[in-house]
């Protein structure tokens, strides 16, 4: 490094990473700075801002409940049994991850769209989904759930066979296994994969759009309410986004201390 | 095959739509590039006259108007705004972001249902609890023109019909998509796009004292890079090739 040829190269990464660090820094500290801090605060007030924030929490957390209660086992499943067509169906399952969201907003519709035969059926045993909150649910569930699963499968992977085993020699029975040895030992992976899967929850916009709608207190959610206010009231719009900023924030660092070590270690 | 058809036909709309997508072929290297932000409900017009509009390349886009206006005031560079109604460009005008603005063409506001099977047959029967309804959100013409004549109804009428709305929507074009995925009863929308569903929407006139005429404003941007260009273009939506098609797509005379 300290050569001539080397000297150059050393500014030539300095500008690279100062380019990088202002090209994605600098939109997320123009949404705090553009306005005063108390105008932010104040545009929260307004009752349409909280109704989003509260529907987003609720939505979220329901999609999140249902993600970890059937993923985790499913998950599970993948992880410690070997079986022909596996690697299929991981890749048919984390899918939706690389899935743009309008194609998710479609193939909900086709799926369990209002004029389908499942959703119809949905709608005779009571349950609403187009228009309605369920619907946000599962929009959010299908978006999110890959991002817990590919995680949660990962993590049961990495937990070493003989632990189980030994477990299940000592006369554990195969549940017993799962809930006090193998959920224990991957919890730091679980956790990595709940917060991503909360990330990319709360930050849903085009399926939810498009399979539930936008109303005020049953489907418009943060996104969509940041999106109604663009055009009438920028402000509110910032305020709702500074919040989503530092939710995701706090959903970033609380990955990083879960798998601090491992995360260094890269 | 004819929903496989109708998706597919979605998708190949959206394909080659919304963000500002080429439209008339970029054939002549001379020709100015035009950058024409429009509302929604003049999608299809727009884009059957664009590849006859001689003095410029069009690059269109389609969005809900009020969308369209926060993007002039946070200076994207659009050479021509054509909105939905003349409230948002005269308000850019007076904000001297926008050339004066004319008046190009009106279109109806009217209800609609699905063509196969519509509970909602009437203005009237929108007022029946349990009906859904899907609308332009508040600050979105179509949403403002709803809620207007809404109002003429009287403060019941009116209240009985928006307690019914279960989806306020950012453009006309997803309030269309909702009625033709039997999302939603009904919905206010303009009798051009009814029109453009081909046969999967019905419209169902509102009568005159309510007012539903929606007038539609198209004014130069202030800061347009082709001012001579897109002076061009608002004339030709006053009297030119695309006047004629917005015609044909079912909007009216200003």
């Amino acid at each position: 490094m300290s050569t001539a040829a080397g000297g150059w190269f050393a500014v030539v990464l300095a500008v690279a990473l100062a380019a990088a660090l202002t090209f994605l820094t600098l939109p997320i500290v123009a949404i705090f700075a553009q306005q005063p801090p108390g105008d932010l605060i104040a545009a929260l007030g307004e009752e349409g801002a909280l109704d989003a924030l509260w529907l987003s929490l609720r939505a979220t957390s329901a999609a999140l409940a249902l993600i970890l209660l059937v993923g985790t086992p499913a998950a599970y499943a993948l992880a410690t049994r070997r079986f022909r067509g596996r690697a299929l169906l991981i890749t048919l399952i984390e899918l939706p991850l690389v899935l743009p969201p309008a194609v998710a907003g479609i193939a909900l519709l086709a799926a369990v769209g209002p004029s389908t035969l499942l959703g119809r059926a949905a709608q005779d045993a009571g349950l609403q989904l187009s228009l309605a909150m369920a619907g946000v649910v599962v929009a959010l569930t299908f978006v999110a759930a890959p991002f817990y699963l590919r995680q949660a499968i990962a993590a049961f992977g990495a937990v070493d066979p003989t632990l189980l085993d030994a477990s299940r020699t000592l006369g554990a029975a195969p549940a017993r296994t799962f809930w006090r040895v193998a959920v224990p030992t991957a919890l730091p992976g679980l956790v990595a994969g709940t917060a991503l899967a909360l990330g990319r929850a709360l930050g849903e916009f085009g399926a939810t759009l498009m399979f539930a709608g936008s109303f005020q207190g049953v489907t418009q959610t943060v996104p969509l309410a940041i999106y109604d206010r663009f055009a009438t009231d920028f402000t509110a719009a910032l305020a709702l986004s500074a919040v989503l900023v530092a939710v995701s924030a706090a959903i970033l660092l609380a990955v990083k201390l879960v798998r601090g070590p491992e995360v260094a270690a890269r | 095959m004819r929903r496989l058809l109708a998706l597919a036909g979605l998708l190949a709309l959206a394909g080659c739509g919304d963000d500002g997508s080429l439209a008339g072929g970029g054939a002549d290297e001379r020709k100015p590039k035009l950058v024409v932000s429009a509302a929604s409900s003049l999608k299809e017009a727009l884009l059957s006259c664009a590849k006859e509009f001689p003095d410029a390349t069009l690059r269109f886009q389609f969005a809900g108007s009020d969308e369209l206006a926060a993007q002039i005031r946070q200076g994207v560079p659009i050479d021509v705004l054509a909105a939905a109604n003349t409230k948002l460009p005269e308000a850019l005008a007076k904000e001297g972001k926008l050339e004066e603005p004319v008046v190009f063409a009106t279109n109806q506001l009217v209800l609609a249902v699905p063509s196969d099977g519509a509970k909602v047959d009437s203005l009237r029967a929108l007022e029946r609890p349990g009906v859904t309804l899907v609308v332009g959100a508040e600050g979105v013409p179509v949403g403002d023109y709803t809620r207007a004549v809404l109002e003429r109804l009287g403060s019941a009428r009116s209240k009985a019909v928006l307690a019914n709305v279960r989806s306020n929507e950012p453009d006309v074009k997803g309030i269309v998509g909702k009625l033709a995925q039997g999302a939603a009863d009904a919905g206010f929308v303009y009798a051009s796009d009814v029109k453009a569903a081909s046969g999967r929407l019905r419209a169902i006139e509102l009568p005159a004292e309510l007012e539903p005429t929606a007038t539609y404003g198209a004014g130069v941007v202030a800061a347009a890079k082709r001012p001579d260009a897109a002076e061009a273009f608002v004339d030709d939506l006053l009297a030119g090739g695309c006047h004629e098609a917005l015609l044909a797509a079912g909007f009216g005379e200003p």
